[in-house]
């Protein structure tokens, strides 16, 4: 997507505003169904940049974002069923509350584990939350999950009404838009320079004297907020909050988007994500349910022969 | 206040279960200690070996027949897949291999889907009697499992302990450079090792198989008790896994007594996440002096 | 029979070895002496395959073993007792030396001819044969790891500081070891920091630095010029 590194700050700020043009321009142009896969891309791009934060940055492999973007899911549903009129913002903050707490106790013990034993107990989390939110049927519609009315979009004192695809594609932009700006000021903050050299050194870092598990927490909880804000962007686009995305195989998706982009580069995991949804359209068209087969045989490939993602691997041929 | 007969039935069907488990999560275990490699994709096998030996049970009408042969195909697909995808691997760093083993495992969890469609396929147990227990009949055939899942994991262990391949895995899983120094051809003995683990792990589909229906979503749930159990028996601890295997499913068994079996697996995770916080090295593992 | 020519070895970008050239004939006892860090050690792992040289070549009877597995290369007569012994501590003694035993062409009257042959050059490795390697003392260890590299029946043994750290008594039966193999005909090429044992044992000497051999003569040249032993090892003979 943008071409950070290609040539200096200049050229990459005039990558990002040409991005951002096309992405802004893209759902006046494109037809209906292009216009929503867009949309998609988006969301699944912000479920990608947070993972990339632990994945990529931090060394840890999450295997359980599934829960934090479930439960954005789930407390925008919240919001929206049990308190007052739908409001746009109050879903969106009542999402981000819930998969902060989420975050806050997976962060709190998971941390303390590294490598698999971290990528095990995030799965293992992300299933307890599962068994929990698919049998208690009462609260959360169980196996059905739950459906809601989409809030209207307004902005206080600018304008109020529906959505309609094309504003919600702004609304969608503008928020990955801001998450994008703040997790790359995360990762390039002296806070994100700790996160990077615990990565590649845990115990160094410890032995400077940095407290490496009160930022592997913050790491998790960062991360965390930023699925559940896709979770909540992904339930007002479809108005409903279901078990299957607490499921394992979301997280799962997020990490393919991370090794298909690139790890540890924010744009890679989008251009992953981008990339992942186009393979499975592709694929749908000739294989409907079976899309997993080769998508999982590029993914497999991908790994053994490409680990550096679709990004490192251009900016190899570009640079070389 | 649970009846007693009550509890012993939920023991025993805990005991059947956990050497089920114990089946797949020694082959989890082993794979682990001898290359770091967690395998994602081995509740798959498992699930592969289940339909695998639906398939020959249907041309074969031999039950025996289905479960050696679905032992043999797993080992060969085991291999292959080690061979082509684990083995360019080694030296990377072990996070590599549980991505490559997802990825291994979205493939063959959509196959089988494609291959054998969503309707469950069955097995009929080669025995169909019952005995009364109190006032249940139980049957047979679950004791059979036990048995015979006690019988190759002892198969396993006097192979691991006597048999000059056992040697050589054990002297790979301590020391690989030095094993390789003393001419023992380690890129086999992987191969080897992995192949072993698909075919307990199909050998455990192929006995389950009777009990539940065979689908394609069900290797997910073993990868992931076999997870909890080969953590909580101690990573490369084979008889640890053994135990645990069985120590978490009475745990499950008792559980289900109050709540769900859906509900009653987050005992084991619980278990698992106080495991790793107080006795991360495993529960079932001789305290290291 | 050994030959290495302008073997280069990296450690991921530290260059180890700049080009080390030393042979070794059929029978013969070769010292590889220098101080600590200069390549000796890495030179036997280069040997065995289990680094690989980025340029050079290790000859072994005429045939080129570079890019060898290490397996291959022991299978060809070449073992290996590293520094640190590396014994398999959870096996026992005897399953130790099984994993030598233990190979194809081996039948079973000749697996047990070969343990009697080690087990009476190391008497105590027979009363411990069903211990764990890990609880042998560490002079037994020494002796578990020379036993082991002769079940390979090898051509020549890569002995890397076989008497580092132990008692006098024990430095003793490693000397005399050495003296059996040789009279076997098993060449060594041992890697010492124990200067009069090796010029004691061995016919030639190699002295290393700074990742190449820099002296190269029969032990009793060098015995007799104690500036290169001053010079290269900082000790006097």
């Amino acid at each position: 997507m943008t071409r950070r590194g290609l040539a200096g700050p200049a050229g990459y700020w005039v990558g990002f505003v040409v991005v951002l043009g096309l992405l802004t321009v893209a759902p006046l142009v494109l037809p209906e169904f292009w216009r929503r896969f867009v949309t998609e891309i988006l969301i699944w791009g912000l479920l990608a940049m947070s993972s990339d934060l632990l994945i990529g940055y931090t060394g840890m492999v999450s295997f359980g974002h599934s829960v934090f973007f479930g439960l954005g899911m789930y407390g925008t549903a919240a919001a929206l069923l049990a308190l007052g009129p739908p409001n746009l913002w109050l879903a969106l903050a009542s999402g981000l509350v819930s998969a902060a707490v989420v975050a806050a106790f997976v962060a709190y013990f998971a941390t303390r584990l590294r490598d698999i034993y971290f990528a095990i107990t995030t799965l293992v989390f992300s299933q307890i939350f599962y068994v929990i939110i698919f049998t208690w049927t009462d609260v959360t519609g169980g196996e059905n999950g739950l459906t809601f009315s989409q809030p209207p979009f307004s902005l206080p004192g600018l304008w109020s009404g529906r959505f309609t695809p094309v504003t919600l594609h702004w609304f969608v932009l503008a928020v990955v838009t801001l998450s994008y700006l703040g997790l790359r000021r995360i990762t390039q903050s002296p806070f994100g320079m700790v996160l990077q050299s615990i990565r590649e050194n845990e115990a160094r870092t410890r032995a400077i004297g940095y407290h490496v598990e009160r930022y592997k927490i913050v790491a998790v909880m960062l991360s965390g907020l930023f699925a559940g804000l896709a979770g909540v962007l992904y339930a007002i686009q479809n108005k409903f909050a279901a078990p299957d995305f607490v499921l394992f195989l979301v997280s799962g998706e997020a990490v393919i988007f991370n090794v298909m982009g690139g790890m540890g580069t924010l744009v890679g995991p989008v251009a992953g994500a981008a990339f992942f949804l186009v393979l499975r359209e592709a694929f749908s068209r000739f294989f409907p349910e079976y899309y997993l087969i080769p998508v999982g045989v590029i993914f497999t490939l991908m790994v053994v022969f490409l680990p550096q993602g679709l990004l490192g691997f251009l900016r190899r041929r570009l640079n070389a | 206040m649970i009846p007693f007969d009550q509890l012993l039935v939920q023991a025993i069907n805990g005991i059947v279960t956990g050497m089920i488990l114990a089946l797949v999560a020694s082959g989890l275990t082993l794979i682990f200690g001898i290359m770091d490699v967690v395998n994602f994709a081995h509740g798959e096998l498992f699930m592969l070996g289940a339909y695998v030996g639906t398939t020959i049970f249907v041309t074969t009408g031999s039950f025996w027949v289905a479960l050696l042969g679905a032992c043999l195909t797993l080992a060969a697909l085991g291999a292959a897949l080690q061979i082509t995808t684990l083995r360019p691997l080694l030296g990377r760093d072990p996070l590599t291999t549980i991505l490559a083993t997802f990825g291994i495992s979205l493939v063959l969890q959509n196959y089988a889907l494609w291959q054998y469609g969503p309707v469950p396929r069955k097995i009929t147990e080669p025995i169909t009697g019952h005995f009364q227990l109190f006032h249940i009949e139980y049957p047979w055939y679950r004791l059979l499992i036990a048995l015979l899942s006690a019988l190759i994991i002892g198969g396993l262990w006097l192979f691991m302990k006597y048999g000059t391949y056992g040697i050589w895995i054990r002297a790979t899983t301590q020391d690989r450079l030095m094993a390789s120094a003393m001419g023992i051809p380690v890129p086999w003995v992987h191969t080897g090792v992995f192949a072993i683990g698909a075919a307990m792990a199909a050998a455990s589909g192929v006995l389950f198989g009777p009990l539940v229906g065979v689908n394609h979503a069900m290797g997910f749930d073993f990868t992931l008790r076999a997870f909890v159990v080969v953590v909580v028996g101690g990573m490369g601890n084979l008889g640890g896994s053994i135990l645990a295997s069985i120590f978490l499913s009475l745990l499950e068994a008792f559980a289900s007594l109050w709540v769900s079996p859906a509900q009653a697996v987050i005992v084991s995770f619980v278990v698992l996440i106080l495991t790793l916080l107080f006795r991360p090295t495993g529960l079932f593992v001789p305290t290291p002096k | 029979m050994l030959d290495l020519q302008d073997v280069h070895t990296y450690y991921g970008k530290s260059h180890v070895l700049h080009g080390v050239s030393l042979e070794v004939s059929a029978g013969e006892v070769v010292g590889l002496l220098g101080r600590n860090g200069v390549g000796k050690s890495t030179t036997l792992k280069t040997v065995m395959g289990l680094v690989r040289p980025a340029a050079g070549h290790v000859r072994f009877e005429g045939r080129d073993l570079t890019g060898l597995a290490p397996h291959h290369v022991a299978r060809r007569g070449i073992a290996w007792v590293p520094e640190d012994r590396r014994i398999f501590r959870l096996l026992t003694v005897m399953e130790n030396l099984r994993t030598g035993l233990d190979r194809q062409g081996m039948t079973e009257p000749r697996k047990q001819e070969l343990l009697e042959k080690v087990y009476a050059s190391f008497p105590v490795l027979r009363e411990r044969r069903h211990q764990a390697g890990g609880t042998l003392s560490g002079g037994e260890q020494q002796m578990l790891a020379i036993a082991r590299a002769m079940t390979l029946t090898p051509k020549i043994i890569l002995l890397d500081e076989p008497t580092e750290g132990l008692m006098p008594r024990m430095v003793a039966q490693i000397r005399e070891i050495i003296d059996v193999l040789r009279r076997d005909g098993v060449a060594i090429l041992l890697v010492e920091q124990n200067v009069p044992l090796t010029l004691e044992v061995c016919a030639r000497v190699y002295i290393m630095e700074k990742g190449q051999v820099r002296y190269r003569g029969s032990a009793r040249e060098l015995q007799a010029n104690e500036t290169i032993i001053q010079q290269y090892l900082g000790v006097s003979a």
